[in-house]
């Protein structure tokens, strides 16, 4: 039995200007020790998901609206507050993004990793003291008995993280769940954190979801991938097979945007032209068709399923008709992403596009101006 | 500084009342009355009106002043910190579950709120004192159970809404949610991790709201349905020396002075506190 099952979850917040569907019907597993990359752009549902599978979303105006969410047995949406309050920091542990602002300004190192400790292996003071310094020297702080007593402004920054990565392993949950962890941290420090986290859930049979808009952070991190795009899966594969074998356009976009160091140098980076589509007004197709090089009319008209692709291992699965072997459909299945990208006539015509947008475009164009000409133009 | 130093001598003088006052404040010493303070003779009094014996000298019925002034800073100081401490029990609280809660508990909290809040304050204190008075209620300890509550009732509202609008802001921060995804129960989030956040401003608005409260309790005494009499408080002696202001103003400057220096003391060592909790002050 798999320890995570989120089956057809839908996530949505209620606005004044309609209803955002931030996650719309994703469907994943996780097994135990296991560990999964989220990866898409912002805004595309990660981290609601991971909120999500903790109950964390506020509400009003969040809602869970659909779905089952089953860890290690029981249905999380199913539960009462003080069951799911049992689960969070115990079971289930996140280390969030930004460290400068996750830890509490007024309490000191010791008594926010004790909390949990207190709370959930109800140890006290002391026991919790001496499992503190444990944590803390586990996860690298120098001299941990000394710093137990600092406030977190005497730490810095990858210090910090490794203290939420301290208080996340706390009371030994079976799933972390790390939100861009390494976002808000110097380059150099990110790979330490990144390998501090590999090895300890490595350590502890953890299994983790990584949430990141990085291809580059998950490639050596995780099992799995799962692509996000506008609150859905798009694509599923194993790890080294997404790398060698990408078969959703998104997926390529992607990876034409970041720079790879096995690559000639004069590779040029690519970014993904246009803009994600509004969550409150969702186009009928596929939700990549705008923005996507390679569409046909067929993409417009119907969503495609997340199906299995023809010529690639068995659980690699594409949300896009151009990998499906279906009537109208497969024009993707032998191309290759690097040296094919797509119709420039769509290009151009997503280009103008983005341009005729209202609110966007005429903020590149003030920003591209000096003050003065924007003024006049203005009057 | 100097606030501090002049706030704790006058508590020490109000704990030590009963060794420091020469006399009973509220025996009548000698029949004359009025007599000026000694240390007035050469310019002001006549040595029949003065009497060694006082140095600040008699009221209008012949009670020793400096007795009753030692004996009133005590009423002051209670009547400072005794409903400061309500308000601020009674105005974090309803704050703090307003600004987390939000929602319904927020609109019906800060509708109430609002209502007190568009009282006037001292019509509002002068209503609670006139009605209530001669109630149970306000026989206890010569009028000053029924003091505090009015004072309480009257100025936690500011308080609510400050330490609201706190809770409001700090509550989307980070930091909570990391509780939050730990498992900590909304109470314990509220006490360990928000109010602490919350107090620097909470500090400052109780050292203002201090002297003010004694403010209060002078206003009330002054015109007459404060504490009860012979208790001697600044305020109800200003307003018994008020009859006489005419022949002898020293039962009314007195009292006057002591209430002015304090209340200054408060407000230097309030604005002293809200430069070193706030950051930006220090810049400039």
């Amino acid at each position: 039995m798999p320890l995570l099952e989120v089956r057809d979850l839908h996530t949505q917040f209620h606005t004044r200007d309609g209803v955002v569907r931030a996650v719309d019907g994703v469907t994943f597993e996780l097994s135990a020790g296991e560990t999964l990359g989220l990866v898409g752009e912002s805004g595309c549902g990660k981290s609601v998901t991971a909120l999500s599978l903790m109950r964390l979303i506020p509400q009003p105006p969040g809602k869970i609206a659909q779905g089952e969410i089953v860890f290690d047995g029981q249905d999380v949406l199913k539960m009462d507050d003080d069951d799911v309050r049992g689960i969070r920091g115990n079971n289930i542990a996140m280390i969030f993004q930004d460290p400068m602002t996750s830890l509490n300004p007024v309490l000191t190192i010791s008594r926010q990793i004790s909390e949990a400790l207190e709370l959930h292996l109800k140890m006290d003071r002391s026991e919790a003291r001496k499992r503190t310094v444990e944590l803390l020297e586990l996860v690298g702080i120098p001299s941990a008995k000394k710093r137990l007593d600092d406030y977190p402004h005497q730490f810095s920054g990858g210090m910090r993280q490794r203290v939420m990565i301290a208080m996340a392993l706390s009371c030994n949950p079976k799933l972390i769940l790390a939100d861009e962890p390494t976002t808000a941290l110097d380059v150099t420090i990110q790979a330490q954190i990144l390998d501090l986290l590999r090895n300890l859930a490595r350590e502890f049979r953890t299994a983790f979801i990584l949430i990141t808009h990085d291809l580059g952070v998950v490639a050596g991190m995780t099992q799995r991938i799962h692509v996000m795009y506008a609150g859905r899966i798009v694509e599923k594969a194993d790890t080294a097979e997404l790398f060698a074998n990408p078969k959703m356009p998104y997926t390529w976009g992607l990876l034409r945007s970041i720079p790879r160091l096995d690559e000639r140098r004069k590779e040029k980076l690519v970014p993904i032209e246009g803009l994600p589509p509004d969550l409150i007004s969702l186009p009928p197709g596929c939700k990549f068709e705008p923005r996507c090089q390679y569409r046909r009319d067929v993409c417009r008209e119907r969503e495609p399923e997340l199906a299995s692709v023809p010529n690639a291992k068995p659980d690699h699965e594409a949300r896009c008709w151009g990998t499906q072997g279906v009537p109208g459909g497969g024009w993707l299945i032998d191309t290759d992403w690097r040296r094919e990208i797509g119709s420039t006539e769509v290009l151009e015509e997503i280009k103008q596009e983005v341009a005729q947008v209202p609110g966007e475009a005429a903020q590149t164009t003030t920003a591209d101006l000096p003050p003065s000409v924007t003024q006049k133009e203005g009057m | 500084m100097a606030g501090l130093v002049v706030i704790v001598l006058a508590a020490l003088v109000a704990l030590l009342a009963p060794l420091i006052a020469p006399y009973d404040p509220t025996t009548v010493r000698d029949g004359t009355g009025r007599q000026a303070p000694t240390l007035a003779d050469p310019v002001w009094g006549d040595p029949r009106y003065t009497d060694p014996r006082y140095p600040l000298g008699t009221d209008q019925i012949g009670r020793d002043i400096l007795s009753r002034l030692v004996w009133g800073a005590r009423v002051s100081m209670l009547v400072g910190f005794v409903p400061v401490a309500l308000i601020f029990v009674i105005g974090a609280t309803v704050g703090m579950v307003a600004g987390w809660y939000g929602g319904w508990v927020d609109q019906i909290l800060m509708r109430v709120t609002d209502v007190i809040y568009a009282f006037p304050d001292l019509l509002f204190l002068i209503i609670i004192m006139a009605t209530l008075r001669n109630t149970a209620l306000g026989d206890l300890m010569g009028g000053l159970v029924l003091m505090f509550a009015a004072i309480a009732v009257v100025n936690w509202v500011g308080m609510a809404r400050l330490v609201r609008g706190q809770v409001l802001s700090l509550r989307e921060r980070e930091f909570v949610e990391a509780a939050r995804a730990t498992g900590v129960p909304a109470r314990r989030i509220m006490a360990r991790h928000l109010f602490p956040n919350a107090l620097a401003p909470v500090i400052v608005a109780v050292a203002f709201g201090i002297p003010s409260a004694m403010l209060g309790e002078a206003t009330l005494s002054f015109i007459g349905i404060g504490v009860r009499p012979p208790t001697p408080t600044w305020g109800a002696m200003i307003n018994e020396g008020f009859q006489v202001f005419s022949a002898s103003p020293w039962p009314v400057m007195l009292p006057a002075t002591c209430i002015g220096v304090v209340m200054l003391s408060f407000t230097f060592l309030g604005d002293g506190l809200r430069d070193a909790i706030d950051p930006r002050m220090k810049l400039g």
